[in-house]
């Protein structure tokens, strides 16, 4: 596996590590940081570090092909293996580069959101929660991504509480509840695969499950992680953390959990169930719905008409745009549940693409937020002229969202209708196409506000928000605009990727026996599998 | 018949436990009841990780030069020590949560907290 | 012909550059109306002569073509030339200028606000329109085609009233519902079809498709290009009629509603192919969508008193006469179609021109009111007159050219129902024009008279379209204009432009042989 890397390697080899270590040793020292600006550009210097090496991650990976990493020096399955391929580098620089970029918008709207002695703290927490998706995207390990899960999912619940309404408190304690529910039901699943492989390691895994295929602890693992990760990643109708927790967190945290968060947990999924259970086929074992149409694909087209209606009637905009992103993340699911090449792809660039998107939308609102107040929809009569740079970012996403040619969001409908026609899918083609007709009303309330109106007598002035906001605001709404022109690195790495996920197969490797326990494991792997039968 | 009770009475406990952590976070109205059924739920799941590496009259897994040649698994002993940290955190940062919520709501029950809420929206 | 300045496929990427420069000139000069107006010229001049300097390599054969990078693999952002969008492009840059001289003398006449995003918007509308015209392929196609969507919503709202709001809402609506919930999804189809988006000559699908797909695929593309207005798709051309007359003349007569045609002509040459869909069953139901279209629009078109409805509803109309056309699937009425798309930008400008010169001279928006006016202002009535001959498609006008060639093509593929429909829509044409000619030059002005009845018992859209700016009130042209009848001819840029181009219609019907040319290469003709 390691590949044969000259002069540089030593730093190289380590860079999978350095990649989550780095943001997590870094975390605490923003606590020493005063005055608070100090601990933003601490965090700023960080989030650009991990960024920097998610580049060369992803260079390096070009040229030799997936590596990996074994932490402590202990060789896979026993120690943590760090695994980097094609898919895990698309991740590391979606979930570094967005970091970054809202990152640098954070300065002034976290000076106005949140109280001052909480400012470093709030640092901290962003740079645990950094750590831990990139954890998740890193590891090769499936008990290692529960301890990522669970930092980046503790920081988020205590980042989503920072807002100022008291209502940002209950929706973090939802979020909570019904997040550690999700990690839950996922160690409860990988506990039971850990019963009958005697097995943690991701490929290690792949090996050895199609020998136990047909059991039913390993049915009953699979339903645990299905649901579990689809309360991670609000897959509709686990998905009442999300709305509230979007709108009531500080601005910055929105932006960057609505583009990464979610983005990680769909990641984690497609993982575990196409390269973990993979071999097995797990995914396509999930129950049917409705006729021929499975469990997954039904629930992300309901999400997807549900989400996009909804979103419709909200006052809020944040809110509103919460609503859309369970739709989004039922187009993300309504691609991979098609299970094949272009359906996974349209999947993963939809995800990255997304990411853009809603990135943009809700660090316009954080900027809307800043100057304005609340961002209720009556409240921004004429914003597109009193806020002219801000909006147009926000023009060019919405209409990204809608799926207007020359933006992601065209590209990604672009696929998913491909994908859902070649495999004569007519219901999903037609679901995309209804919820995207729906996406054009609840995106038009709010234009039509903004630049149809004009702004009542008596509005207060309000002025552009500062440069330093505006800055990565354009360069990702640019980013919009170019990666819908140019799908080069989007689609050929999603295509890339989604050729490695559905085609994988563990290597054949040497058969990990380990001297000590493999006795113990594999015994104790038999006699369950042995109770297994008694049930039946 | 017997065997599927007995035999496997470990997994009843878990089950048990785990259903009525469950049903707890669920139905419960109380917030901080909530915390607490969540603490059961993920303790059903840390006794299914340490009964699962429990093999039958092996002892503890230090290796000892003379003798012992039947070890219970260490590794779930291991995994459930950082599930029970990740366990801990969750519960302070939830309980946390409960109190700052009864500073700003007066109260911990769901309904009237929602009741808190909904007019404060009408108001707003 | 001597050697162009710039080989051909600089070209096309200068007539794409030109508006998008002018557009962000005319942002920067915006402060000072002169400036801004002579840039707007400056622009539209330059573009005329890069699209009429293409004129002769394609009429030699040649099809320039330009491709760019690669949006998604296999497809990429790529133009070219052919016959078809030479024709549009042609008309689109050409009435650019003549419109921007009209729209100098009407806004400056009715003292607009916004000029400068309006002249912006146009510019983009513009770049969009010639963007569709050279498209390479269908994703270009697409992309132009949302471009003029959203560049044209801001003129369609331009007045900023409810009203418009309103209209934008319908607008909006339709056309980007019907591009992304049909259009898109025809495209795709294409695509996972036949592996490519590209226009073929003889069709894209031939030999790859067959049977019902095609007809799903048909249907979907006729009904998801909305700006072709076929019924059901077509409440958003009476709503865009809101905007300012310039707007309609231009947008709704000519670059947009032909922007749809177009597409669907190319799209039933190059993507399809006669032959393809000749030999796929029920295709005559699309026809019969369109010929119903044409007939139910014309009825809709008689009881309109607002003048701009009137046109709008008479557009529909003549846009399902170029589908109709290209559905017929013979080639002569190809040709006819291609034609049709030249006659009726000609003919349907002069009558926009005109209804926007009587508002901005007499501020009369009803036919009812137009008693006499002929007298008042020759110049407009004599160019409405000629406009109105041309849609009936009588001599000597261009109309006839090309309700000539659809008449037989009909004939030879012997659709004798099209042939129906072409005769009955030509005396409700005759029946919904004529009769408002007849009354312009019949009447001497009656003071006070059939006219001025003020502005009860109208219906409610039609004492909208009487508003055009913020802040007036309805009534106003008859209260606060109570000599309004005392008024003379518009001002002279608008009379340039409408005599221009009602000469056009008459020059083209004698001279036709550029375009004919074109459209004959269309269906294999020619060199």
């Amino acid at each position: 596996m390691i590949p044969s890397l000259n002069a540089s390697t030593v730093l190289v080899q380590n860079l999978p590590a350095l990649q989550v270590v780095l943001p997590l040793f870094a975390a605490p020292l923003c606590l020493f940081m005063r005055p608070p600006r100090l601990a933003w550009l601490f965090a700023l210097a960080v989030a650009g570090a991990t960024f920097a090496i998610a580049v060369v991650l992803t260079g390096t990976v070009q040229q030799v092909g997936a590596f990996s990493y074994e932490m402590g020096g202990w060789a896979a399955p026993w120690g943590i293996e760090y695994v980097i391929d094609p898919l895990d580098t698309l991740m590391l620089c979606l979930v570094t580069g967005i970091a970054l970029l809202v990152l640098i918008y954070a300065g002034p709207s976290v000076e106005a959101e949140i109280p001052r002695r909480l400012i470093p703290q709030f640092y901290v927490l962003y740079l645990l929660c950094l750590t831990g998706l990139l954890g998740m995207v890193a590891t090769g390990d499936v008990f290692n991504l529960f301890v990522f899960l669970e930092i980046s999912s503790l920081s988020s619940y205590a980042l989503v509480a920072m807002g100022r309404d008291p209502r940002a408190l209950t929706a973090a304690y939802r979020y909570l509840i019904l997040g550690s529910l999700g990690a839950t039901f996922y160690v409860i699943g990988i506990g039971l695969l850990y019963m009958m492989t005697g097995t943690l390691n991701m490929e290690d895994l792949a090996r050895r499950l199609p020998e136990v295929a047909d059991t039913r602890t390993i049915s009953v693992a699979i339903a645990f992680l299905a649901v579990g990760l689809s309360l991670k990643l609000a897959l509709f109708p686990l998905h009442k953390w999300l709305p509230g927790a979007y709108t009531h967190a500080p601005s910055v945290v929105t932006a960057f959990l609505a583009a990464t968060a979610t983005k990680v947990a769909v990641y984690v999924l497609v993982r575990i169930f196409f390269t973990v259970l993979g071999p097995i086929e797990a995914f396509q074992t999930l129950p049917v719905a409705v006729h021929e149409t499975q469990v997954v694909s039904f629930l992300a087209i309901v999400a997807m008409l549900s989400g996009s209606a909804v979103a419709i009637f909200q006052p809020n905009l944040k809110r509103l745009f919460a609503y859309s992103s369970i739709a989004q993340i039922g187009y993300m699911m309504l691609g991979i549940s098609m299970v094949s090449v272009t359906g996974m792809t349209a999947g993963l660039v939809h995800m990255v693409n997304h990411a853009m998107m809603k990135g943009v939308v809700f660090m316009a609102l954080g900027a809307i937020v800043l100057r304005v107040g609340r961002p209720r929809i009556e409240r921004l009569d004429g914003i597109g002229y009193r806020m002219p740079v801000t909006f147009a970012a926000f023009l060019i996403a919405a209409l990204s969202l809608i799926g207007v040619p020359g933006t992601v969001g065209f590209i990604s409908k672009l696929y998913l209708i491909k994908a859902a026609l070649a495999d004569q899918h007519w219901i999903m083609a037609a679901a995309v196409v209804v919820s995207s007709c729906l996406a054009i009303i609840y995106i038009w309330r709010i234009l039509e506000v903004a630049y149809m109106r004009s702004p009542p007598a008596d509005a207060p002035k309000v002025r552009e928000a500062p440069l330093v906001m505006l800055v990565p605001l354009c360069a990702l709404a640019l980013a919009n605009v170019y990666f819908g022109l140019d799908t080069r690195y989007t689609v050929g790495l999603a295509d890339s990727a989604a050729e490695f996920i559905l085609n994988y197969q563990p290597d054949a490797g040497p058969a990990f026996e380990h001297p000590l326990f493999d006795g113990g494991a594999h015994g104790q792997a038999g006699e369950t599998s042995g109770q297994g039968g008694g049930h039946e | 018949m017997l065997e599927t009770v007995l035999g496997l009475y470990n997994y009843w406990i878990v089950i048990l436990l785990m259903m009525a952590g469950f049903y707890t976070v669920i139905a419960r109205g109380n917030l901080a009841k909530k915390i607490i059924g969540l603490n059961i739920f993920q303790t059903s799941v840390f006794l299914l990780y340490i009964s699962m590496g429990y093999v039958e009259g092996g002892t503890a897994p230090i290796v000892d030069p003379d003798g012992a040649d039947l070890y219970t698994n260490p590794l779930p002993s291991v995994l459930i020590l950082t599930a029970i940290v990740v366990g801990v955190a969750t519960t302070a940062l939830g309980l946390a949560l409960v109190v700052r919520i009864r500073e700003s709501y007066g109260t911990l029950e769901e309904d009237e907290i929602l009741e808190i809420e909904d007019r404060r929206d009408g108001e707003a | 012909m001597s050697p162009p300045l710039v080989d051909l496929p600089t070209t096309i990427a200068l007539c794409l550059i030109v508006p998008f420069a002018g557009m962000l000139a005319l942002i920067l000069v915006g402060r000072w109306p002169n400036v801004r107006e002579t840039v707007t010229l400056l622009t539209a001049g330059t573009l005329t002569v890069l699209v009429y300097s293409l004129v002769g390599p394609v009429l030699d054969g040649l099809r320039p073509a330009l491709t760019l990078w690669e949006v998604v693999p296999g497809v990429p952002l790529a133009f070219e030339v052919e016959p078809l969008g030479m024709i549009f492009a042609m008309i689109a840059s050409l009435l650019w200028i003549v419109t921007t001289v009209y729209a100098i003398g009407y806004m400056r006449g009715n003292k607009e606000h916004a000029q400068t995003r309006f002249y912006a918007c146009f510019a983009v509308a513009i770049l969009s329109a010639i963007g569709i015209a050279f498209a390479g392929n269908l994703l270009t196609l697409f992309l132009f085609y949302e471009l003029m969507t959203v560049s044209t919503f801001p003129l369609v709202t331009h007045t900023g009233t409810d009203e418009a709001r309103r209209s934008g809402r319908i607008y909006l609506g339709i056309l980007m519902g019907t591009s992304i919930g049909l259009q898109l999804v025809a495209i795709v189809g294409c695509w996972v079809l036949a592996g490519s988006l590209d226009f073929v000559p003889g069709g894209l699908l031939a030999g790859k498709a067959e049977g019902w797909p095609v007809l799903i695929l048909f249907a979907l593309f006729v009904f998801g290009i909305g700006k072709a207005a076929v019924m059901p798709f077509h409440r958003w051309l009476p709503a865009a009629m809101v905007a300012p007359t310039p707007v309609s003349a231009l947008l709704h007569a000519v670059a947009v509603v032909k922007a749809g045609v177009f597409s669907v002509v190319k799209v039933v040459v190059y993507v399809f192919g006669l032959d393809l869909l000749n030999a796929t069953p029920a295709t005559g139901w699309i026809a019969a969508a369109a010929g119903f279209t044409v007939l139910s629009a014309s009825f809709v078109a008689l009881r309109q008193d607002n003048l701009k409805r009137r046109l709008a509803y008479s557009t529909i109309s003549q846009l399902s006469y170029i589908v109709l056309a290209a559905a017929i699937l013979a080639p002569l009425s190809v040709v006819g179609a291609a034609l049709h798309i030249m006659a009726h930008a000609f003919g349907k400008i002069t009558l926009f021109f005109a209804a926007g010169s009587i508002y901005t001279a007499a501020h009369k928006t009803k036919v009812s009111e137009l008693h006499g006016i002929g007298w008042k202002m020759p110049w407009t009535m004599g160019a409405f007159a000629i406009g109105s001959l041309s849609m009936i498609g009588l001599p000597p006008t261009v109309g006839f050219v090309s309700k000539w060639f659809m008449l037989s093509g009909a004939y030879d593929a012997q659709a004798w129902a099209a042939i129906a429909v072409l005769f009955a829509s030509t005396v409700l044409n005759a029946a919904y024009f004529l009769p408002i000619v007849y009354h312009a030059f019949a009447h001497r002005a009656v003071p006070g008279g059939h006219g001025y009845s003020g502005t009860h018992g109208l219906d409610a859209a039609d004492r909208a379209f009487a508003v055009v700016r913020p802040g007036e009130s309805v009534a106003l042209p008859v209260q606060e204009y109570p000599d309004a009848h005392d008024h003379g001819e518009a001002p002279l840029p608008i009379v340039l432009a409408l005599t221009f181009t009602a000469a056009g219609c008459v020059v083209l019907f004698l001279f036709p042989d550029t375009f004919l040319a074109l459209a004959e290469q269309l269906v294999g003709g020619g060199p």
